[in-house]
């Protein structure tokens, strides 16, 4: 038995004879394939192509693979570890598998994946396939992992497929769609075949019945499959424009003259203008005695003259031609121009572009609902940081300045708790509270120390509030520096709700958002179902009236004036989980602040809330216009909504009779 | 016999001579005409806050005198200065390329405006004049603008905002709006004025490299106190007749006036659109001095710092407009030029640049709430005047109406 095999691997290793016969005595070798009858499945054609394996040319190559694939049990492990430089070849020709120990390699036979012992350095030879090689090989692997036992293996060949599946993959794929078992591995296997016959299919029914099989499909992976098939390129034709066109462009009406006359020079058709640096150097070149072509240099500061001397140099031959107007508008005439794709099947690119529209249609739909989410929660910041000055300027009429460092204050409040407890989700539940309690403080003393004083003095309430507004900036500099302080969101809000390849909105704004409802509700609690409400209101009608009525209006608007600044705090966490807190953070908002409240009309929660959905909305719209431009939105904004105080000066939600005070 | 204009106003007399006593001081005192006692810089301190009084005469007409608390009159300021710094920057540019064009040949036009462009737009990275520079080589009509551009906004706001009867502390905010959204507009780097870099080398008037700058200091304190001392004038003008009744009357009780048969829009118009050319020149007197002008000086924080200079000094009298400006300017100044002494309290040494702010905004609301006639009350007090005793009844129902411990008997 040790003799056939002997004698067998003798005479297929052609290339290493004598080595095989010299080392084949002391060669231990496996039970199993002593045992074997004749050698088959890998072992055969291993020990048939043992040369080309050893030394793979990425021409050759491909037969070898092939059968080794169509060899049987052991196969895929071989391939992959070809692939993976894992491959050695004894002495004797054999090949095994190889795994380095301490003092050489250890074998496994790559038939049966049996322990085939142990050899010393020199006995074996790695093999090394070049990436050529190893690309080949790596696609034969497919169709073994595509048909795996193992569905995370399924996955990941089908991931490395979706990331650079070629035309060779489509066979294995569409064979291995059938006997797939699990139904959303099946979904994707058909989804990328449908990928890779659109991209490298070779007839054109597949390819445009697999296009339209995919409809109005929204994958980033369908688009970039679709839009490589419309890629253009301009083309000029001396005649009738030939190959697959896009477009025909007539110059004037799709094009103008320069363009067309570009494309004319980049294709070498026609000589490239001359500039005015090109005119200016060729010039300066011909200099003689302080004169070009007979013009005196100091005359040459006019166009018209250094026309006429480049003309007179032409003349003399002295330099190269230059197209002139009139000889750029012959060269124009004289062709047609069209946009053609870069992929000659027209029936595709009509497929491909029918699809795209389709396509692009929807994705516009979904962009707006993105853009709907965004200016949601944009309007719900807004609301949050306006809700407060809702409650002192609407509901009091007073104009606090300060607000915006109230909510600063919030978000400080915020990451001084996030010191103290390292726990993100605990610490934001502490915060919350107490910024609203730090805040209600602040707010009080300023009610009490300045506000009170001036309540019939609105242009000076707000100049106070001002001045307050400026110390506590700057305290708030002095005590945390200038640079942004963090304030971490748990991380539970981290990550993104995705709907699709377009629609995704972050968690944090859906909280942000939640944050704003329940403000919402809270507020509208308050002032309709309490009797701290109905003492608001009161003394907002008609304090002497609700002061004889036995309400204190001092203490009710000591507590008013507390629950906006609260309110501003809580708003300054929220608002510090995404913005960075430093102490300008509220003077940020505050323009925008008092804008909300304006427009949506003085006095009414609800007011304040179309005002935080038409700002959000306007702001984001404007940005999605514009999108590089966000100071430009802004800017436009502000005149909008300075325009549109000149027609609605009470607000959107105005209000009516006594209730309006004046 | 009618009173005269100066017996009316006997602070026109007083403030024209300090003025003039003070530009002959500096003069003499400079390093250019005199001594040298007073340094360059602070000569251009001491013009640059003549400039910050002659705006701030403008918005104690506006809020003092016709009660429109205005938060938008330093954007009138920093657009007379832009446009101002335009010409100065195209022009210098323009000497700047010409000596240094290395060429054989002569510039063309178009090569010439191409080169200002690349020096001038490289930081942000254009190489085209935009079509707001296509003046910029002409001083007269960077001039006419100056006054042109400002105005022109602000009766066009002025005309929207007093048409729809916005009032109060909402005209407040629509004005802060306004410079808001100019500020971030002129932030960006494609309004065509540079962006956030804004306008710099101000300070180097073309034509004029023989003149030193300690020279060019004094000649701008000449003309900024002559330009203080013109806008003086035209404002006591203003406030003393009978145009003066009328804009105290719309402060005091608006409603009543229009009763009384008078356009109170018209007038609030017309004193919207000259206190802004005045802002505008004195922003174009300031900026070339200052050397440097951006977007960040037209920041709506800057106009409220106008009205707490106003309020500081006393609103309601153009002297103390001024005082309230020169002062709070000049002790500003001081205190966050680092050269204030630290005050050690033992636990903790205040240093004034990082507590000036703090102690800034604290005197001024103490200023609101117990001292609202502001510096000018002093001179009230040398003068032995006394308010009027109205036992708390309002003068005006009006919410920029002057309070009874602000008007004097």
């Amino acid at each position: 038995m040790r003799t056939t095999l002997l004698a067998l691997t003798a005479s297929l290793c052609l290339a290493l004879p004598t080595f095989a016969q010299d080392s084949a005595p002391q060669t231990p070798v496996p039970v199993e394939t002593v045992e074997a009858p004749a050698l088959t499945g890998l072992a055969a054609v291993l020990a048939e192509n043992a040369d080309q394996i050893a030394k793979p040319s990425r021409q050759t190559i491909g037969p070898v693979i092939a059968a080794i694939g169509a060899a049987g049990p052991g196969a895929p492990a071989f391939l992959e570890a070809w692939a993976d430089k894992r491959v050695g070849q004894r002495a004797d020709g054999a090949f095994f598998l190889i795994e380095k120990t301490k003092d050489g390699y250890a074998l496994t036979d790559p038939a049966t994946g049996a322990d085939a012992g142990t050899a010393p350095k020199s006995e074996i030879s790695e093999l090394k396939p070049n990436s050529g090689v190893r690309g080949l090989i790596a696609s034969a692997l497919v169709e073994f992992q595509l048909n795996d036992p193992d569905p995370a293996k399924r996955r990941a060949a089908l991931d490395s497929l979706a990331r650079d599946g070629g035309a060779e993959h489509i066979e294995p794929l569409r064979a291995a769609i059938d006997n797939e078992t699990d139904p959303a591995i099946r979904a994707q296997k058909e989804r990328l075949e449908g990928l890779l016959t659109i991209r490298y299919g070779i007839s054109t029914e597949r390819r445009v019945a697999a296009i339209e099989g995919f409809g109005s499909d929204l994958g980033l992976d369908l688009r970039g499959a679709i839009n490589p098939l419309l890629v253009t390129t301009r083309k000029a034709f001396k005649g009738a424009p030939e190959g697959n066109i896009a477009e025909e462009l007539r110059p004037g009406r799709h094009i103008n003259e320069e363009e067309a006359y570009a494309i004319l020079v980049a294709e070498g058709l026609a000589p490239a203008r001359l500039t005015r640096a090109a005119l200016r150097a060729a010039l300066e070149a011909n200099v003689e005695n302080g004169a070009v072509a007979g013009i005196p240099v100091a005359e040459l500061d006019d166009p018209a003259r250094r026309d006429a001397a480049y003309t007179a140099l032409e003349q003399a031959g002295k330099v190269p031609a230059g197209a002139t107007d009139d000889e750029v508008t012959a060269a124009v005439a004289a062709h047609r121009y069209a946009d053609l794709y870069a992929e000659p099947d027209a029936a595709v690119t009509t497929a491909a572009r029918e699809a795209m529209k389709g396509i692009e249609m929807k994705v516009g739909v979904m962009q707006a609902a993105d853009l709907g989410l965004d200016a949601l929660s944009l309007a719900s910041i807004y609301f949050l940081a306006a809700i407060g000055l809702a409650i002192t300027f609407g509901v009091m009429g007073v104009i606090n300045m300060a607000h915006g460092e109230f909510i600063t204050m919030g978000a400080y409040t915020g990451y001084v708790v996030q010191l103290y407890i390292s726990d993100y989700t605990t610490s934001i539940l502490v915060a919350l509270p107490l910024a609203f309690a730090v805040t209600f403080l602040a707010g009080v003393t300023m009610e009490r120390l300045v506000i009170r004083h001036l309540y019939k003095r609105p242009l000076e309430t707000l100049l106070a509030t001002f001045g307050i507004s400026i110390a506590l900036q700057q305290i708030f500099k002095n005590i945390f520096g200038t640079q942004a302080r963090p304030l971490t969101a748990p991380s539970w809000l981290d990550g993104a709700w995705v709907l699709n390849d377009v629609v995704s909105i972050s968690y944090i704004r859906i909280a942000i958002f939640v944050l704003a409802l329940v403000f919402l509700g809270i507020f509208l609690f308050v002032m309709k179902r309490t009797r701290l409400g109905l003492e608001v209101r009161a003394v907002t009608q008609n304090p002497s009236m609700a002061a004889s009525m036995g309400i204190n209006p001092d203490k009710i608007n000591m507590l008013t004036f507390g629950l906006g600044s609260g309110i501003a705090g809580i708003a300054g966490v929220a608002i510090g989980l995404f913005a960075k807190v430093t102490s300008e953070l509220g003077s940020d908002y505050i323009v925008q602040s008092f804008m909300t409240v304006v427009v949506g009309g003085v006095g009414n929660i609800w007011g304040t809330l179309a005002g935080a959905t038409l700002i959000g909305t306007l702001q984001k719209g404007i940005e999605w216009l514009n999108p590089s431009n966000t100071l430009a939105a802004q800017t436009y904004m502000i005149l909008f909504i300075i325009v549109f105080i000149q027609f609605r000066p009470r607000g959107i939600i105005a209000l009516k009779g006594r209730a309006a005070g004046d | 016999m009618k009173p005269g204009f100066l017996s009316k106003n006997p602070s026109v007399l007083t403030f024209i001579l300090i003025l003039a006593v003070f530009t002959l001081g500096v003069t003499f005192l400079s390093e250019a005409y005199g001594s040298g006692v007073i340094s360059t810089s602070m000569v251009k301190t001491l013009g640059k806050t003549l400039c910050l009084c002659l705006i701030a005469i403008a918005m104690d007409l506006i809020w003092g005198y016709t009660g429109i608390l205005s938060l938008g009159h330093f954007a009138f300021f920093g657009l007379g200065g832009y446009m101002v710094g335009m010409w100065l920057m195209y022009a210098r540019t323009r000497e700047i390329v010409l000596s240094s064009a290395g060429g054989v040949l002569p510039m063309t036009p178009q090569e010439l405006q191409d080169a200002i462009a690349t020096q001038i737009f490289g930081v942000v990275g254009a190489s085209e004049l935009p079509a707001v520079w296509s003046l910029a080589g002409s001083l007269p009509a960077q001039l006419a603008l100056v006054v042109l551009v400002p105005g022109i906004l602000a009766f066009v706001f002025g005309w929207l905002a007093f048409k729809s009867r916005v009032t109060g502390v909402y005209l407040s905010i629509l004005t802060q709006a306004m410079t808001l959204a100019l500020s971030l507009y002129l932030f960006q780097n494609d309004s065509g004025l540079r962006g956030n870099n804004g306008l710099s080398g101000l300070q180097n008037i073309p034509g004029l490299d023989a003149v030193g700058q300690d020279a060019l200091s004094v000649w701008f304190l000449w003309v900024s106190a002559l330009a203080l001392g013109l806008g003086y004038l035209v404002a006591a003008f203003i406030v003393s007749g009978k145009f003066g009744s009328v804009i105290r009357g719309i402060r005091d009780d608006e409603a009543r006036v229009r009763f009384l048969g008078y356009s109170v829009e018209g007038y609030k118009l017309f004193v919207f659109t000259l206190t802004a050319v005045i802002a505008a020149i004195a922003g174009a007197l300031y900026y070339p001095q200052a050397g440097i002008i951006n977007p960040a000086e037209m920041a709506p924080i800057a106009s409220i710092y106008l009205a707490v200079w106003v309020a500081i000094g006393g609103r309601g009298r153009l002297y103390g407009a001024v005082v309230g400006a020169a002062f709070v300017s000049l002790v500003s100044t001081w205190f966050t030029g680092g050269r204030a002494p630290d005050l050690n309290l033992g636990f903790y040494t205040v240093k004034w640049v990082d507590w000036w702010s703090v102690l800034l905004g604290l005197s001024f609301v103490l200023v609101t709430l117990f001292a609202p006639k502001g510096l000018a009350g002093l001179v009230d007090l040398f003068q032995g005047l006394r308010p009027p005793k109205r036992g708390g009844t309002p003068m005006g129902p009006s919410d920029g109406s002057l309070r009874e411990q602000e008007a004097v008997e």
